[in-house]
């Protein structure tokens, strides 16, 4: 069965939490409710789920790979043009650290930037309901359900106190 | 803060993207006249790389003039980012949130100009390739890994590469809010940039994570950019006085130093151009100068600790070095000119809590810090070389040309266009991050005051 999504606008958090708690009553669970605002609110503010997120993993295997890349740039170039400058062995280690170094924090970098794109479900394909009055500071409480439920949550969503409800 | 005010998220909209959605009367021809200089130093370039660098006053035995001189200031300047986005952020500085941005985007251009200096220096750019790039481009020469020349390079990609990345995630809830609130082509590019951006719990989750996992990341890099510019001449085996232990610090340091105060100047121009004087408030800018005479006084420290390392050894070079800065004619009122306009002077003027609540005072300060930091640099180059070495048998002082100094004053015209033209297009202060702080701000009753107080999650 097709999902729809219902979108309720509030003024306020708390209207926006109980909308929330009073759609969890219709039998629905907090996995299908998200509510969308137009600033970071403080974690639980409306009774949301628990996000549970990877990042954390994300800079280590990119430092590990430019930590390598590192390697592999500074110890293949040196190699290729094997010119000994000042006695210093062809693969000496300090100026080598150095590029290492570089790579390591760039890829780590990267993969993080990466890691929070992959996490945030981004690029996404904005196909749910959706109202610009978000970012003018209205709360969206944004509600999955199935086909032919969707006049059910949104008659909640209008009885908590909605300004403005959507369904697409 | 103490002294802001709440206001409705509409207005906060209406304020901060009012340089995107109109058009001040002084835009176009500030834009204008950039460009126009921008121009006119890119022509001066042409015309460099079609005669050589004989049209500037580079000759052995000063080989670092102007140009070396400009990369370091920028790179300097760009420290300003990390420094006020990145520490502040992680100590949780609430005051740092309408700073952020602009600091960023400087650290951006700023770098970008800097990394157009050594290559125009080169005389022959695309020769710069040859130099850096892991590639044999011609008789099968790959780079001399052993050389800061390398290190360089690749520390300062690291640096853009990085920045650009932190700015542009921080971007992304903006693009939303530009999304919603623009029509038609304008809205397809924005819908493109925010890829999707609901503002969930998860992203925004995600987005506060990512500020401060991105923070802890680029500080190293951004203490390693100018450790490694200062290796530049540190490694330098030929030019005595460029070997104090003390010049990574003192160089990131003075970083620091210059790139704050361009970035508090850029903040009151900001304030007073788009009429944000809600949001950049004169407590912002106390703080601001405050935390700068910390870092002034930090400056000043390795300075001193330079000079007495040059001159405690007594090596001929070293001593003929400090006379040639501190007593012969032009240098020594070179010398006086950087350390009044470094120190001394903004100190003064950063001394009174009134007088670093004056933005005409503290810009002031703001540039004179900048004209010294630029002096600090040249004095710092320039002497080393011109001193009589061993084994060097050409002799001439150094006198910048006209086509230098319009090539320098080119890049001042560059990063100012830059700002100008992204401030036309994206938001200098972040919406979410000022909204944010207003939604986690709140009075509390103490006996009988009311005080602002702010939570703060961990």
């Amino acid at each position: 069965m097709a999902i729809k999504s219902v979108l309720g606008l509030f003024q306020d958090a708390n209207q926006a939490a109980d909308a929330g708690d009073a759609v969890k009553e219709t039998g629905l669970t907090e996995n299908d409710i998200d509510f969308l605002t137009d600033c970071p609110y403080p974690e639980g503010a409306f009774g949301e789920r628990e996000e549970h997120i990877k990042l954390f993993l994300f800079p280590f295997i990119g430092g590990i790979l430019g930590f390598f890349g590192g390697i592999m740039v500074t110890s293949m170039t040196q190699m290729a043009y094997p010119l000994i400058t000042g006695g210093k062995p062809i693969l000496s280690l300090p100026p080598m650290a150095v590029v290492m170094y570089e790579g390591t924090m760039l890829g780590a970098i990267l993969f993080t930037v990466l890691g929070v794109l992959f996490e945030s479900r981004l690029p996404h394909k904005m196909t749910e309901a959706y109202d610009e009055r978000v970012s003018q500071g209205l709360i969206g409480v944004l509600v999955r359900a199935e086909e032919g439920k969707e006049q059910e949550i949104n008659d909640v969503l209008s009885k908590a106190g909605a300004v403005d409800t959507k369904i697409a | 803060m103490q002294e802001g005010r709440v206001l409705p998220p509409e207005q906060i909209n209406k304020d901060l993207l009012n340089s995107i959605m109109s058009t001040p009367k002084w835009y176009w021809p500030a834009v204008g006249i950039c460009s126009l200089i921008v121009l006119i130093a890119a022509t001066i370039v042409g015309y460099m790389i079609n005669k050589g660098l004989g049209i500037t006053g580079l000759n052995r035995p000063v080989m670092w003039g102007f140009f070396i001189t400009n990369f370091v200031f920028w790179i300097g300047i760009s420290h300003a980012g990390v420094m006020l986005s990145a520490i502040l952020r992680l100590a949780k500085a609430e005051w740092r949130r309408p700073a952020s941005r602009a600091a960023e985007v400087l650290t951006i251009f700023s770098l970008m100009t800097a990394m157009t200096m050594p290559i125009i220096h080169t005389g022959r750019p695309w020769r710069s390739l040859y130099w850096f790039f892991p590639y044999d481009f011609a008789r099968g020469i790959f780079p001399n890994i052993r050389s800061p020349l390398v290190w360089d390079p690749s520390a300062i990609l690291t640096y853009l590469t990085s920045s650009v990345l932190f700015v542009f995630i921080a971007l992304i809830p903006d693009f939303a809010i530009l999304r919603d609130n623009t029509t038609g082509l304008r809205k397809k590019i924005y819908t493109a940039l925010s890829m999707g951006w609901q503002g969930n719990a998860r992203q925004w989750k995600l987005q506060i994570v990512a500020g401060i996992l991105l923070s802890a990341l680029i500080l190293p890099v951004f203490v390693s950019v100018h450790s490694i510019v200062s290796w530049d001449f540190g490694m330098a085996v030929s030019v005595k006085a460029w070997h104090s232990t003390v010049f990574a610090p003192y160089f990131v340091v003075g970083a620091v130093h210059s790139g704050v105060s361009a970035v508090i100047f850029v903040l009151i121009l900001l304030r007073q151009a788009y009429g944000w004087q809600d949001y950049i408030r004169r407590e912002h800018v106390e703080a601001l100068c405050r935390l700068l005479i910390v870092v002034s006084t930090g400056w000043f420290y390795y300075f001193c600790m330079e000079i007495i390392f040059g001159i405690y050894g007594r090596e001929a070079d070293e001593v003929a070095i400090r006379t040639l800065q501190f007593t012969l004619y032009p240098w020594n009122w070179i010398m006086i000119i950087f350390i009044v306009t470094t120190y001394f002077l903004p100190i003064l003027l950063w001394s009174r809590k009134v007088w670093r609540r004056n933005l005409l005072i503290v810009s002031i300060a703001c540039i004179s810090v900048n004209i010294g930091m630029w002096l600090e640099r040249y004095i710092l180059f320039v002497p080393g070389q011109i001193n009589k070495q061993l084994f060097t048998f050409t002799w001439a002082n150094y006198t910048p040309t006209i086509f230098e100094g319009i090539i320098v004053l080119g890049t001042f015209a560059l990063v100012t266009l830059l700002l100008l033209l992204f401030s036309k297009v994206m938001p200098l202060i972040p919406l979410y991050d000022i909204k944010e702080g207003d939604i986690l701000k709140t009075e509390v009753q103490i006996g009988r005051r009311t005080v602002p107080a702010t939570f703060r999650e961990d």
